[in-house]
């Protein structure tokens, strides 16, 4: 009986997708990369929406099962493959729940502010437009505010959730890595001692 | 055993997910007041067990938790065995869960909430809806309650034929916009997502919070 490879549909760019790959790698699973060329407009084709109605990458087909969202995806990798690799979910249901807490705080007040920052100062001007200086201001004082919070939470905890690496460092890693280079908001990071120690960490594996 | 202390306010629709789910899970717990008028939630006291000074937080034993989505996945994991089973029975049907648990969290949520906001929230504190804003995400909201049309034509609820979280968190922010933006067309329009709606809405266990 041969066990059909994990199929990852996504491109290289897309810090989504970036995440998914992040996780295959941590838990060791193999996987077949199939390309969906953004720039031509194959993910609002009908054969990429009959897997994900969004139109957006990554999506994953394992088996019978397709999903889409790439932090469902995570979660699902963690579990399935809970025996193997790095352990992104904690051992007892506490810090289970403490994994979930940080991973909804990632999704929610660090990721809306980080990718308006990166859609501003990057990916609009690569599309012709120009860059709201106003609107990356707001978001650079959303920001700093939540990793004020961070910098507290990790003056205590190694990582987010306690003091093993998770899901919920996990998710921050394709986009601290874009505020830090293309963004070059590097100093959001670097001038908070945690902050900094933690991402020097995460970045590194 | 000591109760589950839910720290929130009655008419935070945040809180009163959580209490639903502990209703559906059949748990019991205590609520502790968290007046928000009053800017309870900026206090010391409260930023002591949220730092994001916001409801609700709970407390179970030595766990403090906040963020309702990772509030309501935790009750469902620790009380699995009874109430409502919100998970699915199955590793896929939990990742369907999850899946769709994320399309609230980041295509849903943001252009309603916003309408939300611009609609109450804004003239609350003294301000003037921003119409153009509002259309906008009305539109962004059109777009995804399109797909739920089709996803729910096929299936009785967002992850399988089971309520599941999936449903439970969208229950705060489309009651507002049903019944206090105005915004019901959006819903009753839709044939699969009206009976989704009427169906997931009349539930005793979220009805009773709104009596």
């Amino acid at each position: 009986l041969v066990m059909a490879v994990i199929k990852l549909h996504g491109h290289p760019i897309s810090t989504a997708t970036a995440m998914v790959l992040c996780c295959l790698n941590e838990k060791e699973v193999e996987y077949d990369f199939a390309l969906v060329e953004l720039s031509a407009g194959a993910h609002k084709q009908p054969q990429y929406l009959a897997l994900n109605p969004f139109g957006v990458v990554p999506t994953i087909q394992d088996g019978d099962l397709t999903l889409f969202e790439s932090r469902a995806i995570v979660k699902y990798l963690a579990k399935k493959y809970k025996g193997q690799g790095a352990d992104l979910l904690g051992n007892t249901l506490a810090e289970q729940a403490l994994v979930e807490q940080w991973c909804e705080v990632e999704g929610h007040s660090f990721f809306p502010p980080a990718s308006t920052i990166l859609f501003q100062t990057v990916l609009r001007p690569l599309r012709g437009g120009t860059t709201d200086e106003a609107v990356v201001e707001i978001n650079i004082g959303k920001l700093n505010k939540v990793l004020d919070i961070y910098e507290e939470r990790l003056s205590k905890s190694k990582y987010l959730a306690g003091d093993f690496f998770s899901l919920a460092d996990l998710q921050h890693l394709p986009w601290t890595q874009y505020l830090v280079t293309a963004c070059k908001k590097g100093d959001l990071i670097s001038s908070r001692k945690h902050v900094n120690a933690w991402w020097e960490d995460i970045s590194s594996r | 055993m000591a109760a589950i202390k839910v720290h929130g306010y009655h008419a935070s629709t945040l809180t009163v997910m959580v209490l639903c789910c502990l209703n559906e899970k059949e748990v019991e717990y205590e609520l502790v007041l968290v007046d928000l008028p009053t800017g309870a939630h900026k206090k010391p006291e409260y930023l002591a067990l949220n730092p994001f000074g916001v409801v609700p937080t709970i407390q179970d034993g030595d766990l403090t938790l906040y963020e309702s989505r990772a509030i309501i996945r935790y009750l469902a994991k620790k009380f699995q065995g009874q109430g409502t089973n919100f998970l699915g029975s199955t590793l896929s049907e939990e990742a369907l869960v999850y899946q769709w648990c994320e399309v609230e969290g980041q295509s849903f949520n943001p252009p309603a909430f916003s309408i939300c906001t611009q609609i109450l929230i804004v003239p609350m504190r003294g301000g003037s809806t921003d119409e153009a804003a509002v259309e906008m995400n009305v539109e962004k909201l059109e777009k995804v309650l399109d797909i739920y049309e089709e996803r729910l034509s096929k299936s009785k609820y967002l992850a399988g034929d089971f309520f599941s979280l999936a449903d439970l968190q969208h229950l705060p922010c489309t009651h507002y916009l049903v019944n206090a933006c105005g915004k019901g067309d959006l819903i009753s329009s839709r044939k699969h997502v009206n009976a989704w709606w009427e169906d997931i809405s009349s539930r005793p266990t979220w009805k009773i919070n709104f009596t």
